[in-house]
């Protein structure tokens, strides 16, 4: 059984309904992040687990226990918030310790949690400063120091880091993955970062309008997504989508991509494709990253399923440590992503290399990987 | 940015170069208009100062020539007010500040609570609810006088009745109580108005977090809503203080002889028709009837002035 | 999982308690609430309800029950038109329509021609503007008592002005019952202008300076400015202005007492003390009833399609 269980949940605001059966689990000890855009439902999920919106249907229990009408004290959780929701009028120490105290956690138990995890954080320097006079980073830190002190079975993280500027932001992305590692907790953390979510999670939830698009490893997430929305929402530059057809010979499978004025492209079936599900004829979509776009030179050694052909380039971009190169194919623009000091101009015909061991085909029809 | 502390802000632009000459004009009628604003208080305190033949004699905008301090004290312990036997509106002020104290006190905190509800607590229906309570700001004291009459009526009979059975009539019938009551009941509107809109900027999700840190309802609003309510709580308060202390309808419908509050002895003091009239000693009643509420907005400027705001634009 | 049973007994038992309490606690904010509310539905819509009854019946000096129709709303109508002689109705809404008419225009001229040479970047706005508002924090009483003696005819304005030679100088306003409704509308001039000064220069100063930037990129001048560009931003102000103006208007009460001495003659009578001499004095509450009702209807007509429009727009 698993540590964290959703089952079926729904939540209702009258007719509208934002949560729409959500089945979800977590192994004791794991990082789930729930992302997805803005209005996906994944802050109203957080917030169900945690005992702050209540639950239409379906069921949300920890480690066997159904939580589904418990306060949200005696859930046993804690829970840091985007605004990091630390009380103006407490000093740190006050604010790190009321939860005990509203518990009645006598005094010296208190100051002694409280000097513990401010240790661990190293905030002990804080501890009698107003949140005000704290920075963004402080402040922060402080937020998960609250939370550390009531030792709970499972820490809530609601966008944690979006107030922060970017390099703040990963610093703090790295502390908190240090601090699962050393105190091996169960982590439920929203964002709409794909880049926090790639990085923190052992395993991320996917949503759109309150129903799970896809649940799996970063890995499986990135290198296999369920459907034509995680592929476009799982990474940076997102995926190239290129609308292509299928050419069955002797049930080998091709994908053909049609250019006007050109040469068309043919290119063998990637591997993650099941075969068999290909129709001669009809239409797919290639989703490959840009980081299996390349040129000739930088593509993986390894793969054996390498197609080269040559197009016109758009546009280039250096971002220092590569050069994303646009062309357009079928329409559609394409990112590649090549050597940092690729010789590439506009205007010019260039080489592209697709690995086609990286690239999945989607159904136009059900947007669902085949 | 409260509408408020606009006002105490200077231009978000660069201000419009002015000729010279533009600028003296501009300067010229500013100062005019202070003039204006000024001289009706500067002629009352004139006026209180001077013996009264001076003032029945000579110019009201020249300084007193036998500065006198006799009227103030007529005022105060002295002055006959109506046919009441009391001298001096002593008694009528301190009725006031009876009266202005705990109602004061009762509605700022009924506001602060229902603020809290309407804002962290919100169920099906709050903004008809607020909607309700709101527009009660709004009515013509007229169209509830009569059966507020009737019922302090009968308040007064049960306060005799319980004076007949137990000697002691419990503050039922008791004018203060009943200008407390009534005050404390047309004041609701505003001070939820005023605490709603304040809360309604409060972080919601400090009150998750105290949720989650397990404090109860009341726990959520006294350790953390109200050690952030100070400014609110001034600009409440100075409202209704001034509000309150201010009111005559209700003050002379419900409240006769001894026990009215200032604003109706200074109302009788002033329009006495019998005997002549002691202009000085009415413009001293007068500025001490101001005193409180004139103190209040010299020290709490700032407040007064959010207060008139968010009773108007709610902002 | 195994199942014993005496645990499970306990936790339910536990949960059950665990579940009254939450329920306590979620109707607790409903019962913190319900006080203040059932206050205001009683002592507001109810005794708004009961006034509309009142004005119903013939009620003298006590209210009564014995329902005459429409009568008394007839009466108010007939007497709306009786102009000759004046019936107190008729002059009540005359002076209404002139009191409201300068009080709401002159408080609104003023205020934003205060507002607008205030916001020229004034050298000790900090102390100009506090006299401009300070009539606020007076009573209606105490305004009143100083106004009456500042036009006094006998020791004010106009005595002060024949010792300075100008004896030729007449006004006599406040005493002369005709003119009364003016001085009394030059003393709530006086008490509110500063009050809508702050009103607009709330709203001048929150309007973006980028705008104005852009203006005067534009060439418009520092007229052409507040004309064509600020005062057509402001037009939210100038509404809520209005109807907060209009509201007090109708409210007004104990400014006519004070400044007319306590209205001799009903000369400067308002629809409020109308409603007040009628109820308590003349022994015909239900006119007064009636009255009210007028009163409160015309105030919901403004005010309610306002408040509501307030509340909706801020959505949350």
């Amino acid at each position: 059984m698993a540590f964290l269980e959703i089952n079926a949940l729904r939540k209702r605001f009258g007719a509208l309904e934002i949560i729409k059966g959500i089945d979800l689990t977590l192994e004791k000890g794991g990082f789930l992040v729930l992302v997805g855009p803005s209005g996906c439902g994944k802050s109203t999920l957080l917030n169900m687990i945690a005992g702050l919106e209540s639950i239409t249907s379906g069921e949300i229990s920890i480690d066997g226990d159904v939580i589904n009408d418990l306060h949200p004290s005696k859930r046993d959780i804690a829970m840091v918030f985007q605004s990091y929701a630390l009380y103006p009028n407490m000093s740190v120490a006050q604010n790190m310790a009321f939860g005990m105290e509203m518990r009645g956690v006598p005094k010296p138990e208190r100051d002694k949690a409280v000097a513990d995890v401010a240790k661990t954080l190293q905030i002990e320097h804080l501890l009698n400063r107003r949140p005000s006079q704290l920075s963004g980073g402080q402040r922060q830190r402080v937020a998960m120091g609250r939370a550390l002190v009531r030792q709970p079975r499972v820490f809530l993280f609601d966008e944690p880091l979006s107030n922060l500027d970017a390099k703040l932001r990963v610093d703090m992305r790295i502390e908190i993955k240090r601090l699962h590692h050393q105190t091996g907790t169960t982590i439920v953390y929203v964002t709409h970062d794909q880049i926090e979510a790639m990085t923190l999670a052992t395993r991320i939830a996917v949503l759109k309008d309150g129903e799970l698009q896809q649940v799996g490893s970063p890995y499986e997430i990135y290198n296999t997504p369920a459907n034509l929305f995680v592929a476009d929402f799982m990474g940076s530059p997102s995926m190239n989508l290129i609308e292509a057809k299928v050419s069955k010979t002797n049930g080998a499978a091709s994908i053909v991509v049609d250019r006007p004025g050109a040469e068309p492209i043919v290119l063998p079936a990637p591997n993650s494709a099941d075969a068999t599900k290909l129709r001669d004829g009809g239409i797919v979509i290639l989703g490959i990253r840009p980081e299996a776009v390349s040129d000739p030179e930088s593509a993986d050694r390894k793969s054996k399923n390498i197609a080269t052909f040559a197009s016109h380039v758009d546009l280039v971009e250096p971002a220092g440590s590569d050069t994303f190169v646009v062309t357009k194919i079928a329409g559609k623009e394409v990112t590649a992503r090549m050597r940092a000091d690729a010789d590439v101009r506009p205007g010019q015909n260039v080489s592209f290399a697709f690995n086609l061991d990286k690239a999945v085909l989607f159904d136009p029809q059900t947007s669902r990987r085949v | 940015m409260s509408a408020a502390d606009l006002i105490t802000s200077p231009p978000a632009r660069e201000p419009a170069r002015h000729s010279n000459l533009t600028r003296v004009v501009i300067y010229g009628l500013l100062l005019l208009f202070a003039f204006v604003y000024l001289i009706p208080l500067v002629v009352m305190v004139m006026t209180s100062l001077k013996p009264l033949d001076e003032v029945t004699g000579g110019n009201m905008f020249a300084l007193p020539h036998h500065l006198t301090f006799d009227p103030w004290v007529q005022a105060w312990g002295e002055a006959r007010i109506g046919v009441s036997d009391t001298a001096g509106i002593a008694g009528y002020f301190w009725n006031s500040i009876k009266m202005v104290v705990p109602a004061v006190a009762i509605s700022t905190m009924l506001g602060a609570l229902n603020g809290y509800v309407l804002t962290k607590w919100r169920f099906p229906g709050h903004k008809l609810v607020f909607g309700m309570m709101l527009f009660a700001c709004f009515i013509p004291f007229q169209s509830v006088i009569i059966p507020m009459a009737v019922i302090l009526g009968y308040l007064g009979e049960i306060g005799n009745s319980l004076i007949d059975a137990t000697g002691y009539a419990f503050g039922f019938g008791n004018p203060t109580v009943n200008l407390v009551i009534v005050h404390v009941i047309y004041g609701l509107g505003f001070t939820t108005l005023f605490f709603r809109n304040y809360y309604e900027a409060f972080p919601t999700e400090l009150v998750k977090a105290a949720q989650i840190d397990g404090a109860s309802f009341f726990q959520i609003f006294r350790r953390i809503l109200l050690p952030n309510s100070t400014p609110i709580i001034i600009v409440t308060v100075i409202y209704q203080f001034t509000n309150i202390w201010n009111d005559f309808l209700f003050g002379s419908t419900f409240a006769a002889g001894d026990s009215s509050p200032m604003t109706v002895a200074l109302n009788n003091l002033v329009n006495t028709s019998t005997g002549i009239v002691e202009y000085n000693v009415n413009m001293a009643a007068a500025i001490i009837a101001a005193g409180p509420t004139l103190f209040v907005y010299i020290v709490g400027g700032r407040y007064f002035v959010r207060g008139l705001m968010a009773g108007a634009v709610k902002g | 999982m195994t199942v014993s049973v005496a645990p499970t007994v306990v936790k339910t038992t536990r949960a059950r308690r665990g579940l009254a309490r939450q329920r306590l606690q979620n109707l607790l904010p409903k019962l913190v609430l319900a006080p203040s509310f059932i206050l205001v539905l009683v002592f507001v819509y109810g005794f708004n309800l009961w006034t509309f009854f009142l004005s119903f019946t013939n009620s003298k000096a006590f209210a009564s029950t014995h329902l005459v129709g429409l009568l008394n709303y007839r009466r108010l109508w007939d007497w709306t038109f009786q102009s000759d002689p004046p019936s107190n109705w008729y002059t009540a809404i005359v002076n209404m329509g002139l009191f409201g008419g300068l009080y709401v225009f002159f408080c609104l001229v003023l205020g934003l021609t205060l507002a607008i040479l205030l916001d020229q970047k004034i050298r000790g706005e900090g102390i100009l503007r506090p006299i401009y508002l300070y009539p606020l924090a007076l009573s209606f009483i105490v305004t009143g008592t100083a106004w009456k003696l500042f036009l006094d005819p006998g020791i004010g304005l106009e005595k002060a002005m024949h010792d300075w030679g100008w004896t030729s100088f007449h006004f006599d306003w406040v005493v002369n019952p005709r003119m009364m409704i003016y001085c009394v509308a030059i003393a709530g001039i006086w008490q509110t202008s500063g009050f809508v000064m702050a009103m607009f220069l709330a709203g001048l100063r929150g309007v973006d300076g980028e705008i104005i930037k852009a203006a005067q990129i534009d060439g418009a001048s520092a007229f052409q400015t507040y004309r064509r560009i600020i005062i057509p931003i402001m037009r939210p102000v100038f509404l809520s202005a209005i109807i907060i103006l209009t509201h007090m208007a109708i409210k007004s009460y104990d400014l006519v007492l004070s400044v007319t001495g306590k209205n001799p003659g009903g000369a400067a009578e308002l629809p409020s003390t109308f409603m007040y001499s009628f109820t308590f004095t003349r022994n015909q509450m239900a006119v007064g009833s009636t009255a009210a009702v007028i009163m409160l209807m015309t105030i919901a007509a403004i005010m309610v399609p306002y408040l509501y429009s307030e509340l909706r727009e801020k959505g949350r």
